[in-house]
């Protein structure tokens, strides 16, 4: 069985996989990193959203063994410590969540929308959100919540 | 989904062998068909060659009459590329509007060209601005290419390196989108380029894309929306699923290619 190692997180992390387990399952079930959530499992929802090399990618439609090599970033490693991310404040400020489970991605997405559009208009953000299903808010308070989140991270992560 | 041997390949020479290597070989590209379709088991391949490692597949060039685009450039990159926005602004916002952010950000052009799904919009990109793909061991162009739903011209172990679009000089591509997918229900790129004008329609067919060669010569006449607005669009042979009935998807594919055409300006 392929062996594959990806800095996870900024932690270098290794792992024995089988060639079809998913990239959303490494995580889960080798790492333990829960957070990116399994939701459709066939690309549609973007529970699973995490970032491979700096873009946003679903988690579950990407193999753990194309993902060798690479720098992933999932929603447990935003945070810096204690302190929220921009992003994750500003769906806190603006209750951009309900139960909170498309949340980790919904995040995930806005934090790479936000890494290339400081400013996203309202239009912008809703495109952008396509493959970001939320079936409790709706999405008003979201787009508010990533208007936010990209104008106080400035043009950066 | 089945278990399958992964091979990383780094030259195109390697890719081929571990195909021809193997019982049930597929390559893979970014993934955004193929492993939905295996999860589904409508595809078990013994073993999966990834295209990711091989130099020399990316990367998207301006050759004055044409533009070519690597098979792994991504459709983000596609969008985004200040290249194809320059030259053929109709090809980076056709790639704009396939599927979600994310995938766009994985999915790749030579992916969806290989897989040759009836409603992707790739195909009719292609046909419309009479693109050729370029394998590693030939050309072909895109009217030779496209053979049917999920059926394409390349041989089992062929591997798209890149697709040479020529730089019309005007284009446009409208899409009625499945609202969930995003994929066409219906969707037509009109392009008057150095073949002449062309019309190609996709998401319509079960035989996947197609030119209307009365609305090529309608436009070719008089090159303006009234030339193809009042066109009627046989029904027969199209698709009819829970999206939409055969009639309907004949009806957009005339208001399709009028929203093409205005859209040229």
């Amino acid at each position: 069985m392929p062996t594959v190692t990806m800095t996870v997180n900024g932690m270098e992390r290794s792992g024995t996989v089988e060639g079809r387990t998913l990239l959303v399952d490494f995580l889960r079930e080798h790492l333990g990193l829960t957070g990116t959530h399994v939701g459709c499992d066939t690309s549609q929802c973007g529970a699973c959203v995490v970032h491979v090399n700096g873009t946003s990618v679903k988690s579950c439609t990407c193999l753990a063994v194309q993902a060798d090599g690479a720098d992933v970033t999932t929603i447990e490693g935003l945070a810096n410590g204690a302190d929220l991310h921009p992003m994750q404040e500003a769906f806190r400020e603006h209750h951009g969540l309900q139960c909170g489970f498309c949340t980790p991605g919904m995040v995930m997405s806005a934090v790479d929308l936000a890494n290339r559009d400081s400013d996203p208009s309202e239009h912008d953000v809703r495109e952008w959100l396509e493959g970001n299903l939320c079936r409790c808010t709706g999405y008003h308070n979201i787009v508010k919540a990533v208007q936010a989140g990209a104008r106080a991270m400035g043009g950066g992560s | 989904m089945n278990d399958f041997t992964y091979h990383a390949p780094t030259s195109l020479d390697d890719a081929v062998a571990a195909l021809r290597g193997a019982e049930g070989g597929t390559l893979i590209a970014g993934g955004q068909s193929l492993l939905p379709i295996m999860k589904l088991n409508l595809a078990a391949p013994t073993d999966v060659v990834s295209l990711a490692g091989v130099a020399g597949l990316d990367g998207i060039t301006d050759d004055g009459d044409s533009v070519t685009v690597g098979a792994m450039c991504t459709h983000a990159q596609v969008a985004g590329s200040a290249t194809v926005q320059g030259r053929i602004p109709a090809l980076a916002a056709m790639a704009d509007g396939i599927g979600d952010a994310q995938v766009r950000n994985a999915g790749t052009i030579g992916g969806s060209l290989a897989h040759n799904d009836p409603a992707a919009d790739y195909p009719a990109a292609c046909v419309a601005l009479g693109a050729t793909i370029v394998t590693d061991r030939r050309e072909i162009g895109a009217d030779d290419y496209f053979q049917g739903m999920f059926m394409t011209a390349l041989e089992d172990d062929e591997i798209i390196t890149a697709v040479r679009f020529p730089v019309p000089s005007r284009a446009a591509y409208a899409k009625f989108a499945n609202p969930a997918s995003k994929y066409a229900v219906a969707g037509v790129m009109v392009a008057d380029g150095p073949a002449g004008v062309r019309v190609a329609v996709t998401g319509a067919s079960g035989d996947g894309v197609f030119r209307m060669a009365e609305m090529e010569s309608a436009l070719g006449d008089s090159f303006g929306a009234e030339a193809v607005a009042g066109m009627g669009v046989s029904s027969h042979g199209l698709l009819s699923d829970t999206a939409a009935d055969a009639d309907y998807r004949a009806h957009l594919v005339t208001v399709m290619a009028k929203r093409a055409v205005e859209a040229c300006g």
